[in-house]
């Protein structure tokens, strides 16, 4: 079969991404009426940096949400077709169907040194990396809060002891953490008896046992506080974040979801344990300054005086008000996760080894990046690595810069 | 400040201390004694072999006497022999060090100068296009990371054009070897300076000095040179200071990538392979690194900025 031509590839790319592009479209369009309603978020519509962030990081996340549409072939397919391993972008195959037909495919960005499909790959590499970044940020960010705001608040001993540990991970080389968290013969797991069940555990479930519980603390904690003096509310608000919050933990942290419906593969647990470890000293330590500058204001000597308790003040006084540098900061550092991710996978540490997570395959194509004939092997999954990254650094400028002018 | 200096000082070294614990109790974890044992005896040992082999060489000793050994050891200059590279771990660490030293020299040249230009550029006059673009470009390199930059300098100036060498070596120092490692290494380290430059650049242009000089009649050009410049360099001056502690990450990568064979490079033998020693060296180097960088930019901030006094 003919090859394609790089004009034909590059329309070919732009038409297979058609959900992306209607969806985007879509989000943009609908949400430019109701901007007024959605705070600093729709003055972005204001500023040309920070809407090319939003549109890139709106591509990669409806691309993540349409994969199956998106994407030629399942991420793990290999072909068989001779001349298909590390094939040049636009190479096609006559592929069999199981009803003995065939039909024409095309390798619109190559296929890999396993003649698997290096776009349908990247396109799969963008869920797994829009849903571990994202949600060890925020998990980081729960952490974060949770121990900066007291730091901040009381000062004192607690403070010193904080900042000592969250200057004792920063301190740490990330790669030699990683390292050493990351080898599968510390990850083993080791089943414990207690009482009717076994509990498993390794070092890195030791870990994300601890802080996955620091989201439940945080809402209760949350609820505790404002709802104190109407017991139904917060025996509901309690209740349920129990519920939820137990179901998903022990699914989550052990892997042993009663209902069977949670669970994370060990691999990804740890590299999700390592990323949040590596990102919560900085959420800390931002949290804590923003903390010690706030709890000057007047609102908060107004609220100390009326005798809210302390934890009211940090949460609800504080907290919320915090909110502006938090949210750009957010932006940033789901983008900073992603380069953690990358670099995980850049040394072989991350996911399984088949996994179509955007690191791994830099990993795996980087061998093969000397000769001009494979170089998409690596490029494809490092320029969408990069584009992303952009994205969100873009539109946390654009943030920060909308919120700056209040 | 005499006082600030000891204190600071005392906090670096329980930080030292603490961190080389966690990592003696990380390498010997059960999994990470068995994979050394396997690697040094064979593959194919059983574990009572395992055992008795961790018997021999000692790794079966109370954890805090082994700890207290290695401590007492190190503080002395000893740091024990490294099981990799059979060789005196100071050795291999002073060697490879020395490499990376020559790299990271040269990322520094490329970086600040080039940071700090961009950033004043960007700063003198807040709002214009040549700042807009340049701090498109900065955000830009701030978000590629140095394994992305790595490929994609790779694949246009080694495999395409064939103008320079994927491939550092630590023997033969040239233009064709070396542009592709510092220039990776220093792109991504570069936005982030030349982004607190501008900013404090454009806080400095908007002060009342500055005004004052501008009415007197001064040109714009000796206002930047003369006036702006120096107060504008206090904040960057620490932010260079603290990307240290990064730049040693980018180490790993760049040196990984380019096969350059210098510390990060034995980081990453000694990861794999569990080699003790050298993993407790190369934590013991790191840390001191980071926390003497950290130091000397408090130290640096409250010399350069005079209303900073420390008590």
């Amino acid at each position: 079969m003919e090859p394609l031509s790089t004009v034909e590839i590059i329309i070919q790319t732009i038409i297979r991404f058609w959900p992306t592009w209607t969806a985007i479209g879509l989000t943009i369009f609908g949400c430019y009426f109701i901007r007024e309603k959605m705070g600093v978020v729709g003055r972005l519509y204001g500023s040309t940096v920070g809407m090319w962030g939003a549109v890139l990081v709106l591509f990669w996340i409806f691309t993540a949400i349409f994969a199956d549409l998106i994407a030629v072939q399942p991420a793990l397919e290999q072909s068989f077709a001779p001349g298909m391993k590390k094939s040049a972008p636009g190479t096609g195959f006559m592929k069999d169907l199981e009803d003995g037909t065939q039909v024409a495919v095309y390798y619109l960005w190559g296929g890999d040194n396993l003649a698997r499909d290096l776009f349908s790959r990247v396109v799969y590499g963008s869920q797994v990396v829009l849903i571990i970044a994202p949600a060890a940020t925020l998990i980081a960010y729960m952490v974060g809060s949770t121990l900066g705001l007291p730091a901040g608040y009381y000062l004192g001993w607690i403070d010193t002891l904080m900042s000592f540990l969250a200057n004792l991970v920063l301190a740490f080389p990330v790669i030699l953490l990683f390292y050493l968290l990351v080898t599968p013969e510390v990850n083993e797991v080791k089943l414990i008896p207690i009482g009717p069940i076994n509990l498993p555990w390794s070092l890195p479930i030791g870990m994300a046992a601890f802080f996955f519980l620091f989201p439940i603390i945080f809402l209760c904690t949350m609820w505790y506080t404002k709802y104190e003096k109407n017991p139904q509310r917060l025996a509901t608000y309690i209740g349920v974040t129990l519920v939820v919050g137990l179901w998903l933990y022990s699914g989550l942290a052990f892997n042993s979801d009663p209902l069977g419906i949670v669970g994370m593969a060990p691999n990804e647990l740890n590299v999700f344990a390592a990323v949040i470890l590596g990102s919560s000293p900085g959420v800390f330590r931002i949290v804590r300054g923003l903390t010690m500058d706030i709890k000057t204001r007047d609102y908060v000597a107004a609220a100390q005086t009326r005798g809210e308790r302390p934890w009211y003040i940090m949460l609800w006084e504080i907290l919320p008000n915090a909110r502006g540098p938090l949210i750009v900061d957010f932006c940033l550092r789901i983008g900073y996760t992603t380069i953690l991710l990358g670099t995980l996978g850049f040394f072989g540490l991350g996911l399984s080894p088949e996994s179509p997570d955007w690191g791994s395959m830099i990993n795996h194509g980087r061998a093969f990046v000397r000769l001009s004939s494979t170089v998409h092997l690596s490029l494809f999954p490092a320029i969408a690595l990069m584009t992303l990254v952009l994205g969100l650094n873009l539109l946390a400028d654009g943030l920060r810069e909308e919120s700056l002018k209040d | 400040m005499l006082m600030f200096i000891l204190r600071r000082l005392g906090t670096m070294f329980a930080t030292m201390v603490a961190l080389t614990f966690i990592v003696f109790y990380l390498v010997n974890l059960p999994g990470n004694l068995e994979k050394l044992a396997k690697t040094e005896g064979n593959m194919r040992m059983t574990d009572e072999q395992v055992e008795a082999w961790l018997e021999k060489e000692g790794f079966k000793r109370p954890f805090l006497a082994r700890y207290g050994e290695w401590l007492g050891n190190t503080l002395q200059g000893d740091m024990g022999y490294s099981r990799v590279f059979r060789k005196p771990v100071a050795d291999v660490v002073g060697q490879r060090l020395g490499y990376t030293g020559i790299l990271m020299f040269w990322v520094m040249m490329v970086m600040v100068p080039g940071a700090l230009i961009v950033g004043v550029l960007a700063g003198m006059r807040e709002g214009s296009i040549l700042d807009r673009s340049l701090s498109v470009g900065s955000i830009t390199s701030t978000s590629a990371p140095e394994y992305v930059t790595g490929i994609i300098f790779t694949v246009i100036f080694a495999s395409s054009l064939g103008l320079l060498k994927g491939i550092a070596s630590t023997r033969s120092i040239t233009i064709e070897n070396f542009t592709l490692p510092v220039m990776t290494m220093a792109i991504y380290g570069m936005g982030y300076i030349a982004r607190m430059t501008r900013a404090s650049m454009a806080e400095v242009m908007t002060s009342q000095y500055i005004r004052t000089a501008r009415l007197k009649g001064l040109n714009f050009r000796s206002v930047v040179l003369k006036h702006a410049l120096r107060n504008a360099l206090i904040a960057p001056f620490t932010v260079i200071m603290l990307q240290f502690p990064w730049l040693l990450t980018g180490v790993v990568i760049v040196e990984t990538m380019f096969n350059y064979k210098g510390f990060g490079w034995a980081l990453v033998q000694a990861a794999g392979n569990n080699d003790i020693n050298m993993l407790l060296a190369i934590s013991w180097v790191a840390v001191i690194v980071v926390l003497a960088t950290q130091l000397i930019s408090d130290i640096g901030y409250a010399y350069l900025n005079p209303r900073i006094r420390v008590k």
